[in-house]
């Protein structure tokens, strides 16, 4: 089983399955083969994290062939982790939103979707993989055009435009990267030979300028991949127009590529530009948090509302990953997870919600906790683990990264607290104004005007959630309840990473260790 | 003046001479043939002639003399021939396949005959007038141009020679020798025979000027070096002999012939017309080829006869490589019609090609492995050509009642309707864009490379914040194409004002246009094409190999 090239299989079955689903069988068939590769994926991906071994730190299952010679560019796999949790935080959320969209697009252009997600995944998997910084920089731009086609193909009136501003951020920051890869080849190529692997560029000493213009370059793409203040305004329209299921393939799995693009090639390739660049990431990471969180607040489509509150999410990830210190950064890792996880079932919730009442805003909605009770305490449950609430998974995460907070300097840990308390407002706010109070007349007007006399389509439309509908529910819930009261598992696999990124990068950490034990016993 | 005989070295120049062969067998054909027989005997002679050239070429190649440098390793292979005024080497046998295998494309899409019911894109008597009864006449008698293929054939054979010429004479008389032929091609179109005309008008006019600034140039450097071999002149720059103005005006006159070729800013205001105005086909094989010829000849006069006056040419260069990118990018991005779009696409395409030559750096400074200058053009070129004639013979297909239809409003929502030819044109155009998985990237990403290492970084910056604008109007098309038929029936939110737009976009739409089905010749040079971006872009390894192995320019 060692040679066997288990990575490779990760991302190959899911692209094999997005071309047999494209090129396949039209209608009901390529949903269900689709679904069926997603659940393939997610065996393989559970295969992996047997064969990964917790204790040890660096590149683990690796894979290494050249692949252009002229370039020193390597097709090179390895598992570490920070990518075994990513990875398998992907491969689980995909099969929950294939079959969450079952019902998004007639039979004939749910083809389309179904390949174009798995597309997605095969190659947001690759990027978590690559050990290469020219392969991860081809699939990392690579991913743009499936999840271009995501949002310009399905979603409400003014996705195209929404798909062009989404891929022209995406670009920008791309090519600005483009700019840094080629840096360091040249960097590389000073040093001796050139080469892109991640090990050999560890080795390159660089001089201080050209390593503080590398690290601008790629953090500004993933500032706006993340996405980051000032960065983020394509975050908003693109959630609102795509539909909930391709946001939580965006937003939930692809976004996480910018935060982990922080950790893996920011702290890992630049330590010393990072450290120098620390305060004016911080200043970003909190202002996202909190304008986040405000212009959360004062959203009335419910889509954009949760779009914006992972702006906010985002510059908790990112705070901790810039404090540098191994709580901070595990807990980042963590929330990234976690976030994933909860934004997901907001995200499928809401669009269960949206479709029931046939608007997404929230001024029009209310009174629904009566009448559909299941979808109503599901999205409370979704809402408060974002929301920070201990007991629910994202509270550890949170904690871990606040601790960090305050060590750092107490008045940023202060100033990343109120995202908290905000994050309490915008989800309770707008449960209350979605689920609470009378049950308005509209929505039985709206029901009878939209349907005439048709009785199944209106009871549909006021019904609660259905079994598929729950199903794809349970488990979302289920993790975010488990991971709260037992992250052990999470964190026995990130912990590793985090001490070792840190003394790779030669920062001693000397905050106050608060083992993870004490936490949960305070908890 | 004493005269002597050159020797020719028909085992190496013979695939050129094979071409130039063809050429004149065309025209006998033309000649004496029947009208009925000449259409398959001219095509067919022509893929003939040029498959072995092609197979020669690769021939020869195997062939070329190695040059050694002690602990270098082969640095270029090839010799001098024809009494040193030809140099058959590495790099100009790389340029010969490359144009011959896009002329190959080139016939074929010349040939097709289908998309117009039965007769080719060429107009039926060049000589009638547009409107009068001589051409209603050659209209319904079916008659269509088959001169086209020798021209095509005197074309490719200039083409060949261009990047070859070792002197400057040679390489004017392979400037006019290309060029001829293309300025008559663009007259021939079958529909809008005026826009096609006015097309040919200006380019001959324009570009009959760029070949007097050339030769202009040629003078006055022959003044400043006393030959024209790029050889000596390369030795007299080097020396500093000679009166330098005389050196300095010429070359930028020389420079102002090359660069009109490959359609850089200043020089730049013909491409629009002429790419719009020509028949498409003839579009597809000119945009391709002439740009791998006229780069391999700017490649050679820059390196080996200006090489030690680096300092003088290339701020030059940085000024029009930078402007050239900026200019064709923002000027692609207002277009409205897919051929003036591709036409104003390729002028930035041009000024990432020069971003790649500013790349040079002197032999010692270039590690064993590292990529060079000349490689990554070269690489560039291999990945350019496939996606411009895929796209613009995708173009030949997309008709509505008066011909092609190029006018963006009618591409909207082709990708529902044709989803595979909007699919490839798509690929195609995001290879154009850099996107990576596709060739496009590979080149792009060697060409800013070797200018990084040259510590050309300001111009990359600009490269960049091109590709960025370029992007955008790449994917504008794959956007009208594919997402152009919002579904306004679903939720709408009349407050934010986004949908409305949408609407009413939706019940402007005008006649739209539609995919005709071509036959096998133009289906596959677009599947040829789009492969060759794939594996270009998938493993483009042994091509860059190919590229480096050809080594440097000889002298």
């Amino acid at each position: 089983m060692n040679d066997f090239p288990l990575l490779t299989l990760l991302w190959v079955v899911p692209l094999v399955g997005a071309l047999a689903v494209a090129f396949g069988p039209r209608g009901a068939l390529a949903k269900q083969t689709a679904v069926v590769v997603s659940l393939l994926t997610l065996v393989v991906g559970v295969v992996v994290a047997t064969q990964f071994d917790r204790g040890t730190d660096g590149f683990q299952l690796t894979e290494t062939h050249e692949w252009i010679g002229a370039f020193g560019v390597h097709y090179a796999l390895g598992l570490d982790g920070l990518g075994l949790l990513l990875v398998l935080l992907t491969v689980a959320l995909v099969p929950v939103v294939l079959v969450a969209a079952w019902n998004d697009a007639p039979d004939d252009t749910a083809r389309q979707f179904y390949a174009w997600a798995l597309a997605l995944e095969a190659l947001s998997l690759v990027v978590f993989l690559a050990t290469d910084v020219f392969l991860f920089y081809v699939v990392f731009e690579a991913t743009l055009i499936p999840a271009y086609f995501l949002i310009g193909g399905f979603g409400r009136a003014g996705r195209s435009a929404a798909a062009l501003k989404f891929l022209m951020f995406q670009l920008g920051g791309g090519l600005v990267l483009l700019g840094s890869v080629i840096g360091l080849y040249v960097v590389s190529a000073q040093a001796g030979s050139p080469s892109y692997l991640l090990t050999d560029l560890q080795q390159v000493d660089m001089s201080t300028s050209a390593e503080r213009w590398l690290f601008a370059g790629f953090f500004i793409a993933f500032a706006i991949k993340a996405p980051l203040f000032p960065v983020h305004t394509w975050l908003a329209d693109t959630t609102e127009r795509a539909t909930p299921a391709t946001s939580v393939l965006l937003v939930c799995v692809l976004d996480k590529i910018g935060t982990f693009g922080m950790l893996r090639f920011c702290l890992g390739l630049f330590p010393g530009a990072s450290e120098w660049a620390t305060p004016l990431v911080i200043a970003l990471a909190l202002i996202s948090i909190v304008y986040g969180a405000f212009i959360a607040i004062g959203q009335d489509d419910l889509l954009r509302l949760i779009g914006l509150t992972s702006l906010s999410h985002f510059g908790f990830i990112t705070l901790g990953i810039f404090v540098f210190t191994a709580q901070g950064a595990s807990g980042s890792i963590l929330y990234m997870v976690n976030h994933g996880v909860a934004t997901a079932a907001l995200f499928l919730i809401a669009g269960f919600v949206i479709k029931r009442r046939g608007t997404s805003r929230i001024s029009q909605m209310g009174g629904l906790e009566k009448v559909t009770p299941v979808s109503a305490g599901l999205f409370l449950v979704a809402g408060l683990a974002t929301a920070g609430l201990p007991g629910l998974s994202q509270f550890v995460s949170e904690i871990l990264v606040l601790i960090s907070a305050f060590d750092y300097r107490w008045y940023v840990g202060a100033i990343a607290v109120t995202g908290i308390v905000l994050a309490a407002i915008y989800v309770l706010w707008a449960y209350q104004r979605i689920f609470t109070g009378p049950n308005p007349s509209v929505l039985q007007a709206d029901v009878v005007a939209a349907d005439g006399s048709s009785d199944p389509e209106m009871r549909q439309r006021v019904a609660d959630l259905g079994r598929r509908e729950i199903g794809v529910l349970v488990p979302l819930v289920a993790a975010l309840v488990l991971f709260g009261f037992y992250p052990m598992p999470l964190l026995d696999v990130s912990n590793p990473f985090s001490e070792s990124l840190l003394q790779q990068t030669g920062v001693t950490d000397d905050g106050p260790r608060v083992p993870v034990e004490a936490q949960e016993a305070g908890r | 003046m004493e005269f002597t005989k050159p020797t020719i070295e028909y085992a190496t120049l013979w695939p050129l001479l094979v071409v130039f062969g063809v050429a004149v067998v065309g025209v006998l054909f033309e000649a004496f043939l029947p009208r009925e027989r000449r259409f398959v005997a001219q095509s067919v002679l022509a893929v003939l002639g040029l498959l072995v050239a092609l197979g020669g070429t690769a021939y020869v190649w195997t062939q070329l003399d190695e040059i050694r440098v002690d602990g270098q390793g082969v640095v270029a292979r090839g010799e001098l021939a024809a009494g040193q005024t030809l140099a058959v080497d590495g790099p100009t046998i790389f340029l010969w396949g490359l144009v011959l295998l896009f002329s190959i494309a080139g016939v074929l899409l010349f040939a097709e005959r289908r998309l117009e019911g039965g007769v080719s894109t060429f107009a039926g008597q060049a000589a009638a007038l547009p409107g009068s009864e001589a051409e209603r006449e050659a209209s319904t008698r079916g008659l269509h141009h088959t001169e086209v293929y020798p021209l095509l054939m005197f074309a490719v054979g200039g083409m060949m020679l261009f990047p070859t010429a070792n002197d400057l004479l040679t390489m004017f008389v392979a400037l006019e020798v290309l060029s001829l032929p293309l300025y008559l091609m663009c007259g021939l179109a079958r529909r809008r025979r005026l826009l096609s005309q006015e097309a040919a008008l200006k380019y001959f006019l324009l570009g009959a000027f760029s070949s007097g600034f050339f030769l202009y140039g040629a003078a006055l450097v022959f003044g400043y070096a006393g030959s024209m071999q790029f050889a000596d002149i390369s030795e007299a720059v080097r020396n500093g002999t000679g009166n330098n103005a005389l050196l300095l005006i010429g070359m930028g006159l020389l420079a102002v012939g090359l660069l009109f070729k490959v359609g850089a800013v200043p020089f730049q205001a013909w491409t629009p017309d002429v790419y719009q105005g020509a028949p498409t086909a003839v579009t597809a094989f000119m945009a391709a080829c002439t740009k791998i010829a006229a780069f391999g000849a700017l490649l050679r006069l820059f390196y080996v006869a200006f090489g030690a006056e680096r300092w003088d040419w290339q701020p030059m260069l940085w000024v029009i490589a930078i402007l050239t990118m900026l200019a064709g990018a923002i000027l692609a991005a207002v277009q409205t019609d897919v051929k003036r779009m591709l036409a104003y696409s390729s002028v930035a395409h041009t000024g990432f090609l020069l971003v790649g030559v500013l790349g040079v750096r002197s032999a010692g400074a270039v590690g064993t492995d590292e990529i060079t200058a000349l490689q990554s053009v070269l690489f560039y070129l291999a990945t350019y050509a496939p996606a411009t004639v895929g796209t613009f013979a995708i173009v030949t297909l997309v008709r509505d009642a008066g011909g092609e239809a190029t006018a963006f409003s009618k591409w909207a929502g082709l990708g529902q309707r044709s989803p595979l030819v909007a699919g490839a044109f798509g690929f195609l155009l995001l290879s154009m864009a850099g996107i990576p998985l596709t060739g496009g990237f590979v080149g792009k990403w060697s060409v800013f490379t070797v200018a990084m290492a040259a510590g050309a970084w300001p111009v990359v910056l600009v490269a960049i914040v091109a590709s960025i604008i370029s992007v955008f109007f790449y994917v504008r098309v794959i956007l009208l194409m594919f997402f152009s038929d919002d579904d306004t029936s679903e939720v709408t939110d009349a407050e934010t004002g986004w949908g409305a737009g949408t609407v009413t976009a939706t019940l402007e739409r005008v006649e739209t246009a539609a995919v005709t089905k071509p036959s096998l010749l133009t289906s596959g040079t677009i599947a040829v094409c789009v492969l060759l971006v794939v594996l270009l872009g998938l493993v483009p390894g042994p091509i860059l190999d190919l590229a480096g192995d050809a080594g440097q320019f000889i002298r």
